[in-house]
């Protein structure tokens, strides 16, 4: 295919659950993997004169979303119906908005490499309620709605994205997103967020454009199945190209489906069918006026984005794009950084305690690494007794783990575990002397110019280190055991 | 003193004095309904055990001089397309002949509240669609003033067991005149309350914009009576009104002020589709008011005409979505042996939906289809301002507009069910009032050669039942037409 030159184009269309204690049009609470059918009411059950009212928290957080994606907000919207017979439809028509969605016309803007982003624009963005769950036996099929009425918020991208890499930071950049602004969870292991990218590669060949059929690929529900299922499209869709070269017509859309196991996309449907979902307006619900007051309410609920605040910690704290990334990836992280910092903590330093200790502790806990009971200035003390060198590295990594079960100062803490650093220099000299003497051998090995002089170079200085149980100043000892060597 | 003769207020009065016990009016309703509902069919079920019950414990509250509610301890019955918890909610359909609701509808829980006692759950046409209850799949209503006769649609059931003293009043619905042409059929009142007064909450949908519950009684003081127990916002509703916006107000004590300067319009154009002596009637009706000091104006409704194709463009688009959810795989019907999925919808349905209801879905499918949609739901839509701005228009010029409630009077059995557009025609002057959202009554003004009932309909701006009562009423204290069978 090499001697191919194409152009990928991708669209993709993102279901995000939102954040709201309960369903999208009746009372009942959203709760993970619960009993079947236990979280159900006369509502998302469609049981007959049952009718939906709507979740103002739900339109408030698709609001939020298209606002903090540049969309226009719709000053008047309305719910229309969706009609079609399936299973785990119990009314079979799905509440949805048609015509009047939340937000139009706005545009996300995605990192794409070091220090460079790229607008993608946003169609439109939706609110819907979710379907519940087939479940298939040997001979019989199950219904669980706990899932039927839960609030989705569907954002629509224009096909914008030109490689399987930006859709998937299209993705991550969109959770970040929505978990910044506490709209969802965007929880991936629990099917928070589902994507459906639709494919298609304009190939440039003999001096002309083809554009091959258009694929959906339906419900990817990771970030790694949805650039891998992309790129797998792509290729298939070039080889396809090669072998019959069909190109786009009206009608020839494709829906595939991902087999996560095998790596492949599995053609679900051939053509596509002519749906015809006779939308209507849903006479149950009243439409929806957003005033400018309700409006400027929502948009109170704005913050620093976080593309903004990795660009600023890249630029102001001279972060590297990658550090200022895992910081950014959650809200109350990147401000738990952000505070330490503005509390004189020195930021590399900040970084590392939060991205390795930090992470490792806050990952076994299963909490944030701003909840592990250590303040921003508290971290920031830190910060400052291992540059002084009153402590170490590795002293410092202790004196963390310590500071999370503890409300002493980091100084105390250091000095209760015996953890400040010997730089005394005379003490220093007895003990390196000691280990010296102790091991001639090593001496020989170090002084040589050979194989085994690093490695017993490091022995030497471990000896020290264990001697002082770690506590001595490692650039001093190096500094004396260098001269000893030197003068044997 | 014969206890089925009262009316609602009468009896609440007399059980909440101690002169009457629920516990013998709730008896002599049951009696009543084992020597005549046989033959006229008023009831697809009764609750006798429970009834008594909850007579009793009325009669105890008031012996014990505890609080009562408004319509403590009066015999009422409930169409059958209201969810309650106790009995089916059959929508007189066999797809849900054996369905029973987890939950009761808003107006059901209001008279329960009331203290009214249940009596039953009363037949209709299947899932309101139809103006004869000649639609019902579980059985037959015959009008109590003439067996061969229909009691009129949808709401056959209610009235007739109205009519026959089986029930002191009914809770009834009224999507294109359900509630007021068998209320004329059967020589009772009817009101149908402006859209968004009384909760929807619970009463299976058919049209969604369009439907409303009110109530059927043997006069106009009861039905503010049962308007004041039922009406009010409901959050399960979004489309029930603010009561900031629309006030619920004491009606029964209002009832009997005599309205001021009142200006009736009437509609001569309308007058030509009626029978004579339906005409007739409405005329000498109009005679009353004039002589009691009312202003009559005649005015033009220019868009009336389109009310019928209108109603049965939204009213079946709606009705298609909402009973879509009748498919066999959740509850109620389903087939034996379906081939595969698709068949538990197809065969279901088939089976269990009577042929008006597949009508009105495919019709309302239709209606939907892509390509067809702005040429007639949206087109009907547009018809249905314009019927708005007719009414707007006539209610800046007088207070109510009077009209026919219907063309005939009940018509026989079997008349009119073949031919399904002369059916329709029999909703001519209660659909608009649907259309336009406003409320509307039908109360007796006289009877044809036949001795059948004929029904005068006043129809008001939305929120203004006060007034609506009112002027039913004054005409009520001039006449003696309200009349039950037997």
């Amino acid at each position: 295919m090499s001697e191919l030159d194409y152009k990928i184009i991708v669209g993709l269309e993102i279901h995000v659950q939102l954040a709201t204690r309960t369903k999208m049009f009746c009372g009942c609470e959203l709760v993970f993997a619960a009993e079947p059918n236990s979280r159900v009411c006369p509502v998302c059950l469609g049981l007959p004169g049952a009718l939906p009212v709507m979740n103002r928290q739900a339109v408030e957080f698709a609001i939020l979303t298209a606002s903090a994606l540049n969309c226009k907000i719709a000053e008047f919207t309305k719910w229309d119906r969706k009609s079609y017979y399936y299973p785990d439809l119990p009314k079979n028509y799905q509440i949805s908005q048609y015509d009047l969605p939340v937000g139009e016309n706005g545009f996300i803007e995605i990192p794409i490499a070091e220090g460079q982003t790229k607008k993608i624009r946003i169609l439109r963005v939706h609110l819907e309620e979710d379907a519940g769950k087939n479940l298939h036996g040997e001979n019989f099929s199950q219904v669980d709605l706990n899932r039927a009425g839960t609030p989705l918020m569907e954002i629509v991208t224009q096909p914008d994205m030109n490689s399987p890499q930006e859709v998937s930071t299209l993705a991550v950049e969109l959770q970040r997103i929505v978990r910044f602004l506490g709209a969802s969870e965007a929880d991936m292991q629990k099917g928070h967020m589902r994507f459906e990218p639709n494919v298609n590669v304009v190939i440039k060949k003999d001096g002309s454009e083809f554009k091959t059929p258009i694929t959906e690929i339906k419900n990817l529900n990771s970030f790694k199945a949805l650039e891998k299922g992309t790129a797998f499209e792509v290729k298939r869709q070039l080889n396809e190209f090669l072998d019959s070269g069909e190109v786009a017509k009206s009608g020839n859309k494709k829906t595939f489906g991902w087999d996560d196991t095998r790596g492949v996309t599995v053609l679900q449907r051939e053509k596509e069918e002519a749906h015809d979902y006779r939308y209507f307006p849903d006479p149950d619900l009243v439409p929806v006026v957003v005033n400018e007051k309700w409006l400027a309410d929502i948009k109170s609920g704005l913050c620093e984005l976080p593309l903004a605040m990795q660009k600023r910690f890249t630029a102001d704290y001279s972060l590297g794009d990658y550090d200022a990334g895992v910081l950014t990836a959650d809200k109350d992280t990147a401000l738990f950084f952000d505070n330490a910092v503005k509390a004189g903590g020195d930021a590399k330093r900040i970084c590392n305690f939060i991205t390795q200790t930090g992470l490792k502790i806050a990952n076994e806990k299963g909490c944030r690494v701003s909840e592990l009971g250590i303040s921003p200035q508290r971290l920031a003390e830190l910060a400052k007794l291992l540059d002084a060198g009153t402590v170490s590295a590795t002293a410092a990594a202790a004196i963390f783990e310590k500071m999370t079960q503890s409300d002493e100062m980091p100084q105390q803490i250091a000095e209760s575990l015996n953890l400040i650093q010997k730089s005394d220099a005379d003490e220093l000299k007895k003990i390196v002397d000691d280990v010296i003497t102790a091991n001639q051998q090593a001496v020989e090995d170090a002084k040589c110019d050979g194989k085994k002089t690093k490695k017993a170079y490091g022995f030497l200085m471990g000896q020290v280190m264990q001697k002082t149980k770690g506590t001595a100043n490692p650039q001093i000892v190096a500094k004396i055991m260098d001269e000893r060597l030197k003068s044997i | 003193m014969q206890i089925l003769e009262l009316t609602c207020r009468q009896l609440r009065d007399k059980i909440a004095g101690g002169e009457v016990k629920s516990v013998d009016a709730t008896t002599a309703v049951f009696e009543q309904i084992e020597k005549h509902d046989r033959q006229i069919g008023a009831y697809i079920s009764t609750f006798k055990e429970q009834a008594l019950a909850k007579a009793k414990q009325v009669d105890e509250k008031i012996a014990a001089k505890k609080p009562v509610g408004l319509l403590a301890g009066v015999p009422i019955a409930i169409k059958d397309n209201m969810c309650t918890t106790f009995g089916a909610t059959t929508c007189a359909s066999k797809i849900l002949e054996n369905f029973h609701s987890p939950y009761n509808a808003t107006a059901v829980e209001k008279l329960l509240a009331a203290d009214a006692v249940i009596v039953g759950k009363t037949n209709l046409d299947e899932f309101a669609m139809g103006s004869s209850t000649e639609n019902s799949g579980l059985k037959k209503t015959v009008n109590p003033h003439d067996f061969s006769r229909v009691p009129g649609g949808s709401s056959g059931g209610a009235a007739a067991a109205v009519a026959a003293k089986m029930c002191f009043a009914a809770l009834s619905s009224d999507t294109g005149g359900s509630i007021r042409q068998p209320a004329s059929f059967c020589g009772i009142a009817g009101l149908k309350p402006t859209y968004g007064r009384v909760s929807r909450y619970g009463l299976v949908a058919y049209g969604s914009s369009l439907d409303q519950i009110g109530p059927l009684a043997k006069n106009v003081e009861d039905c503010a009576l049962l308007l004041d127990v039922i009406a009010g916002h409901d959050e399960k509703d979004s489309t029930s009104v603010d009561e900031k916006t629309a006030p619920v107000r004491d009606w029964l004590s209002a009832v009997n002020n005599k309205p001021q300067n009142l200006k009736i319009a009437i509609v001569p154009e309308l007058f030509k589709g009626a029978d004579g002596e339906v005409v007739e009637s409405v005329k000498k009706a109009i005679e009353i008011y004039k002589s009691s000091g009312a202003e009559i104006i005649e005015i033009k409704m220019p868009h009336f005409d389109y009310a019928i194709a209108a109603y049965y463009l939204i009213a079946t688009a709606e009705a298609s979505s909402n009973l879509a959810r009748y498919d066999g795989v959740h509850y109620g019907h389903r087939t034996k042996n379906p081939a595969d999925y698709i068949e538990v919808y197809s065969k279901s349905r088939d089976e269990a939906l009577g042929d008006e209801v597949k009508r009105r879905i495919m019709l309302g499918t239709y209606a939907l289809s892509s390509g067809y949609y702005d040429a007639y739901y949206l087109k009907a839509l547009k018809v249905r301002n314009l019927i708005r701005s007719d009414f707007t228009a006539a209610f800046a010029k007088a207070d109510c507009i009077v009209m026919p409630t219907s063309p005939t009077t009940a018509f026989k059995l079997g008349e009119k069910t073949n031919d399904p557009l002369q059916m329709y025609l029999a909703d001519i002057y209660t659909i608009a009032v649907n259309l336009a959202g406003v409320p509307g009554i039908s109360i007796p003004c006289g009877f044809d050669k036949n001795n059948l009932p004929i029904g005068l309909q006043i129809i008001a701006p939305a929120f203004a039942e006060e007034k609506l009562l009112q002027i039913a009423m004054l005409f009520e204290n001039k006449t003696d037409f309200c009349k039950t069978a037997f």
